[in-house]
């Protein structure tokens, strides 16, 4: 599938739900699911810090395309990590560089991608395209 | 005794919705809201005495000059300075942080020692380390406890005769704990050294004295008195603003300016290059005026009130910790749930209308005390009411349910 269309698959999901406590206790239920990252890879050099939650992101190559793994220690953060994992991960660097994350916006959780909220997200998704960018230089 | 719901009515953005629910505002330790009557003498100068001041012979300057400079006199009697000139008007306490760190620059030399608590904000650290950078002073750290108390014994051995200048908060942003300046600032004159107090946090709930304190320098921020952001105090005994040079250069601070040698203006002049935020000093004197009219002394009894109330009732909730427990303190709660990160408990209320600071509130030493990420900080003024902290126990248990 291309990021495009998982983006529409997820919004579609979440349309199924009326209000922001339903959409937030998905979140919270994805957040609470098995680690996202490997121990091994949840070290200083990988975490990205924000004034009120860690995040913490891995990338490797696999047949030209990059899997992400990531975590974070507050668990609505880690609901929206999962989401943005599942679009940008298994995908090729070109595409992961050319998406946009818009679609935060549609499913209502616009709020946590906000710079104010200074929760490691929004350089969570930079980091995500500038290793995208690493490795599509290293494919070029 | 106030009147919480007279005291409202003057208070435009407390009758608007978030998200859909009544606002319940306890971030008032980042920045108190602002009454209409504020909001008015904001609206009075820039209609009807807009001029440049300290310069101009028309009327309009001279207006807005005798507006500015009664403003002084205001903040001047609310702390009791003993002339008006020992006020400094700057963009907020940071600003007026700043201007002494680098006044000091000129007067410490190797060896100095400057002793700062371990309740600071950032903003009382930062600018420390920079100084000691600069002059080969050393840092040394006032420690705390688990109440989030300064030590006083641990205080007394860091005293010596290399203590050149000691600086704490009046009241920790984080905690809440109303630390023991009055001490504080007798043994460190007793050893020779300057007081420097941040009042940022102590100036929502308490009329400083400064002649009574004894301090030397005492800065605090007009928008968390009900003023407006971007305008600040700082308090200094004359003959140590004597001793400090000017801080930045530009209008107004000078006398006689010819390429070979400027000389500076006397005080306060001296250190308010430039425009000033001419609306803002102003309005600071309404905020003050609005602030009195209303009482410290029932301000404090309230907020106690309010303070004891949100004690009790958080604490009904199974698995909540409060951090900073002194019983010297003002109406700050810093709390978290057993196992629930801060960030997610903030998230939620958000939904639910009310506003709390998540995060290590600019004090990470005392996160790390605690070994903790952060807190949710509700902090109350004397608009809040009782009402406003049931909505939060009510939003801090649906938290609790959503997250566990």
């Amino acid at each position: 599938m291309t990021i495009e269309d998982i983006q529409n698959e997820i919004i579609d999901e979440f349309s199924m739900f009326e209000d922001w406590e339903e959409r937030y206790q998905y979140m919270i239920d994805l957040g609470k699911e098995l680690p996202l990252i490997n121990d091994q890879y949840k070290t200083d050099n990988n975490i990205i810090k924000g004034c009120q939650s860690k995040v913490w992101v891995h990338a490797e190559m696999k047949d030209n395309k990059l899997e992400f793994t990531a975590d974070s220690d507050a668990i609505i953060t880690k609901g929206i990590i999962a989401i943005l994992i599942r679009t940008f991960s298994n995908q090729h660097p070109k595409d992961i560089i050319d998406a946009d994350t818009s679609f935060i916006d549609e499913i209502g959780l616009k709020e946590h991608l906000s710079p104010t909220r200074a929760n490691g997200l929004v350089s969570m998704v930079k980091q995500l395209k500038m290793y995208a960018i690493a490795y599509q230089t290293q494919l070029n | 005794m106030l009147n919480v719901e007279d005291i409202r009515k003057d208070f435009p953005i407390l009758s608007r919705k978030v998200n859909g629910k009544p606002l319940v505002y306890f971030d008032n330790a980042a920045t108190s809201q602002t009454p209409q009557q504020v909001i008015d003498a904001i609206v009075d100068y820039y209609s009807n005495y807009n001029a440049n001041i300290h310069r101009g012979v028309h009327t309009l300057s001279q207006e807005a000059t005798d507006l500015y400079e009664l403003s002084r006199q205001k903040v001047q009697a609310h702390f009791n300075a003993k002339h008006s000139y020992e006020i400094i008007f700057t963009s907020g306490t940071t600003h007026s942080i700043n201007l002494i760190a680098n006044g000091f620059s000129s007067l410490l030399k190797k060896g100095d020692e400057i002793i700062v608590s371990a309740l600071e904000h950032h903003s009382n650290i930062v600018p420390w380390q920079m100084l000691c950078e600069r002059t080969g002073a050393l840092l040394k750290v006032i420690p705390m406890n688990d109440d989030g108390e300064l030590v006083m014994s641990e205080y007394d051995k860091l005293l010596s005769k290399n203590t050149k200048l000691v600086f704490t908060n009046h009241i920790s942003n984080a905690l809440g704990t109303i630390n023991p300046i009055k001490y504080i600032i007798e043994e460190a004159h007793k050893v020779g050294a300057a007081v420097l107090i941040d009042g940022a946090q102590a100036c929502p709930h308490i009329k400083p004295d400064v002649q009574a304190l004894n301090v030397d320098f005492y800065v605090a921020s007009a928008h968390k008195m009900c003023g407006p952001t971007g305008m600040g105090m700082l308090y200094g005994k004359e003959e140590w603003l004597n001793k400090l040079p000017p801080y930045q250069g530009g209008g107004e601070m000078i006398a006689e300016v010819s390429f070979e040698k400027t000389t500076y203006a006397d005080l306060p002049h001296k250190f308010e290059a430039g425009t000033p935020n001419i609306a803002g000093g102003i309005v600071f004197g309404t905020a003050i005026d609005y602030m009195n009219s209303i009482g410290f002394d029932a301000i404090a009894d309230y907020e106690n009130e309010l303070l004891e109330y949100g004690t009790q009732k958080l604490l009904e909730i199974e698995g909540l910790k409060i951090y900073g427990t002194s019983k010297h303190k003002t109406s700050v709660l810093s709390f978290n749930l057993e196992g629930i990160h801060p960030y997610d408990v903030g998230s939620i209320l958000d939904k639910l209308g009310i506003a709390v600071r998540t995060g290590h509130h600019c004090a990470q030493p005392i996160m790390d005390y605690y070994k903790i990420p952060g807190t949710i900080r509700a902090s109350f003024a004397f608009y809040n009411t009782k009402a406003e902290i049931d909505a939060l126990v009510e939003g801090v248990k649906k938290a609790k349910m959503m997250l566990s």
